[in-house]
C-alpha cells in the first residue's frame, strides 16, 4: 500500500488549531528551524481512509484466534477501554497534588493488594512498563539486597528454556549469565546443583516453564537456591496457568514480575504498552523503586522516602492506564473467578494437546498447564518446517502459535489457547491443523509456499537486513 | 455463578475433560505438589457486574481533578496538548490494539507500515537518519542512549548538562549504575548549562554528553556550543527533545547530534497520570546496529510487492539473549501509532503552527504574569512553551488560589531544587485560550 507520505498534495491540510495569543513566539532566530518537515499534507478523510485500510491488513484477538504461546492472547474486555478513557483517569497529570488524584492512587493501592494476594508476595511495585522491565527491576532489587548483606555475587543462573529477556535483563543488570539444562521437560536438578554456589545472586525460573510444564520439584529447587545464598526470581509470563491453584510466594519465590498485558487481560497494543509490576517478599520490600503508594485512614499518598530503594526505573509511577484496565478485570472476575480462569486455560490447553498429539509429535507427553509445545520435525522428507505450517495457518485466518521457541525443542510450535476461547473455536483450529497435515502429504508445496491469501506473501527478510530501508525518502 | 469472559458450559467442561483424559478440573493440577497447593479461596473482592463496575469507577474517577474540567498549566515533560478525534477512532481500531508484536509480517502489514511511517516522522522531526519503533518513555530512552554510547566507545563517564527533570536523572542513574558507569552533572547558571563547567568536565573519558532541549525549566540551551565542546572530547552528543518543539525549534540533526531521544506523549497521547508514555529513539545511521528496540524495514514479498517487516533483529534479546543491545521486548507501540496519526493530522504546516501557537501563548502568559511586581521571570534564557517564575508569595497559597478558580496546581520547583523554593514552572500549550491565560495572571495577581 502507499505510504501516507505518498498521498501528500502541497497545501492540503487536516488540522485546525485555536488562534494563538496576540504575542510573538519569542524564540530567537538562532534557535529557529530553517526548513519545514516533510510530514504529510493530507485531508482528514484521507487519514481516516488510510489508517482504516491499514487496519484491514492486520489481525488481532478481536477478529482471529491467536494461540501465540507464552503471550496469553486472551480477550481484552471492552468495558476496560471505556473506563480507561474516562477523563477522570485519562486526563490526569502525574505532578498534580496528591489530594487531587486520590481516585488514581486508590486504584494503584488496591491493584497492588490484589496482586499480592494472588501471588503470595508481600509488596508490589507497579512502576515497570513491561515484563523485561520488571525483570531488570527485580534483578536490581536482588543486587541491592545482596549488597546490603555485604555480598557481591556476580552470576545469574537461567534455565535453557527461559525467555530471551531473562539473560538479557541479567546482563543489563550487570550480571554474568549461566545457563542450566533441562531434563525430561523440567529443570535438571543435578545440573542446577553444579552451577549454584556462593557466587550466584539469582536463579531465574519460569513456572510453569516455557514447555507449559509445572516444575514439580520447585520446593527442592527453592531450597537449593536459598541454601546457596541466592534469591529465586520467577518470570510471571505464565502465571495465567496457576492463579488460585498455587502461589509463587508459597513455593519459595522471592521476586516475580506480572505481565498485566498477558494474565490480566490488558491489550497488547501491537507490541505495547504493557505493564510489568514486580512482587517481592517482605525482606526485599525496602529496595522497591520509589515512590510507593501508602494509605493512612482513607487517604492515599506517594512515599519516596525509602533510603535503600533501587531508585526509579521509569518516569513517574508506571503505565497507569494499563494498571487501571487490569484492576477492572480483577474486579469483574473477583475471588469467584480467579481460579476458574486458570482452570479453563489449562483445560483448553490439555484438550487441544490430546486432540493434536494423534497427528503431530508431542515431545513431552504429560499433563500440561496453559500451553504445550509440538515439534514439527516429522515432515523432514517433504521439507515442511514449523514456519511453513505457521504461514499456512495465516491462510486459514489464524494467528499461528509461537515458533522456534523454546530453543530446546526441534522445530518448536508452542500453543496457548487461553481460557476465553470456546470449544468450537478449538475444534475448528484442530481440524485445520489436521487438514494442513493432509496437505503436507498431498501437496507439500502448497504449505511451503504459504501464505497465499494474505495481503502480502513471504517477505525477503535477508535484503531487509542487508540493505536496511528504515524510513521513507521523498523521490526527487 | 457467571464468570465473565469464560465461554465454557458445564457440558463443554465435561466433554473436554473426557478428551483430556482427566477426571476432574482439580486433576488438571495433579502435577502441583499438595504441599504448595493453595487451599481455600484467594481473598479478592467479590466479582461485580459490568454495570456496577462502570458506576463505581466513574464515581472514583470524579475523585480526581482532570484537565478537561480544570485548566492545566502543568508540564515538565507531560503535556496537555489537544488530541484530535481521528486519533482515538483510528488507533482504537481493535485490529491494531488487540494484536501482538508483528512477528507474522504477512498479516501485520497494517501495523508494520504504521511503525515505518512513525520512524519516518520521527526522522523528519529530528532530522536524524534512523529511528526505532518506540521505547517505554523519554527517561528510559535517554538512559538506553547513555548505555549505547558506553557500549560504542567504551568510555565510562556520562555527563548530564543543563537541566533534566529529577525523575529523568534518577532513571539514568538506575540504568547505568551497574555497568561501571559514573554519572556526573554540569553546573547550571541562569537556568542553562554553564559552558565553562562543561568544558572542564568533558574529557577523553566522557562517553557522552546528554542535554535536554528545551531543558526542564523550559529554557533553550546553547546546543551549538555544547555540541562543539562534546565532539572536541570525542564523546557522543545525545539530545533529548520535546518533539512538538521541533515544528519551530532547530532540529538536533542540524547541530550534529549523534543520538536523539525524547518523550512523545504530547504527540496524540493522553497524560494518563504519567503512563503509558512514548519514548522515541533516533540516531545517525552508523549506530543503527547498536540501537535498542524494534526497527521496521521496507522490503518486498516474493511477488515483488512492497512490504514491511521487523528487521535487524540480531540486535534483540529473543535472538541474542545476554548479548543483545538491550533487554527491551514490549514497547509502547500503540502510543507510536497514535503519534503517527496525530502527526499525519498536523502535517507539514500544522506541526509548525502548533509549536508557534504554544510559544506565542507561553510568551503572552509570561508577559502578563510578570506585569505584577510580585512575579518575575527567574531566568533570562529564551524559552519555548514553559518558563519559571519567581514569586515573593507563598507557592502553597498560590496553588490553593488557583484550584479555587478551577486551575490545577503549578509545578512547585522547590520540591526538587532547594535553591528554587519560590519558583513555579508554567507550561502553556496551544489548548490554553487567551481568556484562560488572562485568568491565570489575574488569579496570580490577586494572591496576597
Amino acid at each position: 500500500m502507499e505510504l501516507i507520505f505518498e498521498k501528500t498534495k502541497e497545501g492540503r491540510k487536516a488540522y485546525t488549531l485555536p488562534e494563538p495569543a496576540k504575542c510573538e513566539p519569542g524564540v530567537p532566530d538562532k534557535y529557529l528551524r530553517r526548513n519545514l518537515t516533510n510530514l504529510p499534507e493530507v485531508s482528514e478523510l484521507q487519514i481516516v481512509r488510510h489508517y482504516t485500510n491499514l487496519s484491514k491488513r492486520n489481525i488481532g484477538v478481536d477478529g482471529n484466534f491467536y494461540p501465540l504461546g507464552s503471550c496469553t492472547m486472551k480477550y481484552n474486555p471492552k468495558v476496560n477501554e471505556d473506563i480507561a478513557a474516562l477523563p477522570g483517569f485519562a486526563k490526569l497529570h502525574p505532578l498534580q497534588k496528591e489530594e487531587d488524584v486520590q481516585g488514581a492512587l486508590k486504584v494503584m493501592y488496591e491493584l497492588e493488594d490484589m496482586l499480592k494476594e494472588v501471588s503470595g508476595m508481600d509488596a508490589v511495585t507497579l512502576q515497570p512498563a513491561a515484563g523485561a522491565h520488571g525483570e531488570f527491576t527485580g534483578l536490581l532489587i536482588a543486587r541491592a539486597y545482596h549488597n546490603s548483606k555485604g555480598r557481591t555475587p556476580t552470576k545469574v543462573v537461567v534455565p535453557d528454556t527461559s525467555h530471551g529477556t531473562n539473560p538479557s535483563s541479567a546482563h543489563i543488570a550487570g550480571y554474568h549469565v549461566v545457563t542450566v539444562k533441562s531434563k525430561d521437560g523440567n529443570m535438571d536438578i543435578e545440573d542446577l546443583k553444579a552451577h549454584l554456589n556462593e557466587d550466584t545472586a539469582v536463579f531465574m525460573i519460569t513456572n510453569p516453564n516455557t514447555l507449559g510444564l509445572f516444575e514439580k520439584n520447585i520446593e527442592e529447587i527453592a531450597k537449593l537456591v536459598h541454601d546457596a545464598g541466592a534469591l529465586m526470581y520467577m518470570d510471571g509470563a505464565n502465571f495465567n496457568a496457576i492463579m488460585g491453584v498455587t502461589r509463587p510466594g508459597d513455593f519459595g519465590v522471592d521476586i516475580m514480575h506480572f505481565n498485566l498485558h498477558k494474565t490480566f487481560a490488558t491489550p497488547h497494543g501491537g507490541g505495547g504498552p504493557g505493564s510489568g509490576p514486580v512482587g517481592v517478599k517482605g525482606h526485599l520490600a525496602e529496595f522497591l523503586p520509589v515512590p510507593v503508594v501508602r494509605k493512612k485512614g482513607e487517604t492515599y499518598s506517594l512515599d519516596s522516602n525509602l533510603p535503600k530503594s533501587i531508585g526509579k526505573v521509569k518516569a513517574f509511577y508506571g503505565n497507569f492506564s494499563i494498571m487501571l484496565r487490569a484492576y477492572c478485570y480483577l474486579r469483574m472476575i473477583g475471588c469467584e473467578g480467579i481460579r476458574k480462569v486458570s482452570e479453563m486455560a489449562v483445560l483448553n490447553a490439555n484438550y487441544m494437546k490430546e486432540l493434536l498429539k494423534k497427528h503431530y509429535n508431542l515431545p513431552y507427553d504429560k499433563i500440561c498447564k496453559h500451553e504445550f509445545v509440538l515439534s514439527i520435525n516429522t515432515f523432514k522428507e517433504s521439507g515442511v518446517r514449523a514456519l511453513d505450517i505457521a504461514k499456512r495457518l495465516l491462510d486459514y485466518g489464524y494467528h499461528p502459535p509461537t515458533i522456534y521457541f523454546p530453543l530446546i525443542v526441534d522445530e518448536a510450535f508452542m500453543l496457548e489457547p487461553t481460557e476465553t476461547e470456546d470449544k468450537e473455536t478449538l475444534d475448528l483450529f484442530v481440524e485445520t491443523l489436521i487438514r494442513i497435515k493432509q496437505e503436507i502429504q498431498d501437496s507439500p508445496d502448497t504449505v511451503k509456499n504459504a501464505p497465499l491469501n494474505t495481503p502480502v506473501k513471504r517477505l525477503d527478510e535477508v535484503t531487509a537486513a542487508r540493505n536496511p530501508v528504515l524510513k521513507y525518502e521523498k523521490k526527487r | 455463578m457467571n464468570i465473565p469472559y469464560l465461554p465454557h458450559t458445564d457440558e463443554d467442561i465435561r466433554r473436554m475433560l473426557e478428551v483430556a483424559g482427566v477426571s476432574s478440573l482439580d486433576k488438571l493440577f495433579s502435577d502441583i505438589p499438595d504441599s504448595i497447593s493453595y487451599k481455600g479461596r484467594i481473598k479478592l473482592p467479590s466479582k461485580v457486574s459490568e454495570a456496577e463496575l462502570r458506576k463505581e469507577l466513574s464515581l472514583l474517577s470524579l475523585k480526581n481533578k482532570n484537565a478537561d474540567e480544570y485548566v492545566s498549566f502543568l508540564g515538565g515533560g507531560i503535556y496537555d496538548h489537544y488530541i484530535p478525534s481521528v486519533v482515538k477512532h483510528l488507533a482504537g481500531r481493535s485490529e491494531f490494539y488487540t494484536s501482538y508484536t508483528p512477528y507474522q509480517a504477512e498479516t501485520s502489514q497494517g501495523l508494520l507500515q504504521i511503525y515505518f511511517e512513525y520512524q519516518t516522522m520521527i526522522c523528519e522531526l529530528t532530522k536524524m537518519d534512523v529511528s526505532n519503533a518506540s521505547m517505554y518513555d523519554g527517561a528510559t530512552a535517554l538512559a538506553e542512549a547513555a548505555l549505547m554510547a558506553y557500549n560504542t566507545n567504551g568510555r565510562k563517564k556520562v555527563l548530564l548538562t543543563g537541566v533534566f527533570s529529577p525523575e529523568t536523572i534518577e532513571v539514568v542513574r538506575t540504568y547505568t549504575k551497574n555497568s561501571g558507569i559514573t554519572v556526573e552533572t554540569v553546573a547550571v547558571v541562569d537556568g542553562v548549562t554553564d559552558l565553562n563547567s562543561l568544558k572542564e568536565k568533558c574529557t577523553e573519558e566522557t562517553a557522552c554528553v546528554l542535554v535536554q532541549q528545551p531543558n526542564f525549566f523550559g529554557c533553550l540551551e546553547d546546543v551549538f556550543e555544547i555540541e562543539k565542546l562534546t565532539h572536541v572530547c570525542g564523546a557522543l552528543f545525545i539530545v533529548s527533545v520535546d518533539p512538538l518543539s521541533l515544528g519551530l525549534v532547530v532540529p538536533p540533526g542540524d547541530y550534529n547530534a549523534d543520538i536523539v531521544v525524547g518523550e512523545g506523549q504530547g504527540l496524540g497521547n493522553e497524560m494518563n497520570f504519567g503512563g503509558p508514555l512514548l519514548g522515541f529513539f533516533a540516531a545517525k545511521k552508523e549506530f543503527v546496529r547498536r540501537m535498542p528496540g524494534r526497527i521496521i524495514g521496507e522490503t518486498v514479498d516474493k511477488d515483488g510487492k512492497r512490504a514491511f517487516t521487523l528487521t535487524l533483529q540480531t540486535r534483540e534479546q529473543h535472538i541474542r539473549r545476554e548479548k543483545a543491545t538491550s533487554n527491551i521486548c514490549s514497547n509502547e507501540a500503540l502510543c507510536a501509532t497514535s503519534a503517527t496519526i496525530y502527526l499525519a493530522w498536523l502535517g507539514r504546516e500544522g506541526v509548525r503552527e502548533v509549536a508557534k501557537t504554544c510559544a506565542s501563548n507561553a510568551h503572552y502568559a509570561a508577559q502578563l504574569i510578570t506585569k505584577n511586581p510580585n512575579y518575575k521571570l527567574k531566568f533570562s534564557a529564551p524559552f519555548f512553551k514553559e518558563f519559571v517564575i519567581e514569586t515573593n508569595q507563598s507557592t502553597e497559597v498560590i496553588n490553593k488560589a488557583l484550584l479555587f478558580n478551577k486551575i490545577l496546581n503549578l509545578i512547585d520547583l522547590g520540591r526538587y531544587f532547594p535553591d528554587l523554593k519560590d519558583c513555579l514552572l508554567i507550561c502553556v500549550t496551544e489548548k490554553r485560550t487567551t481568556q484562560e491565560i488572562e485568568q491565570l495572571a489575574e488569579v496570580l495577581g490577586g494572591v496576597k
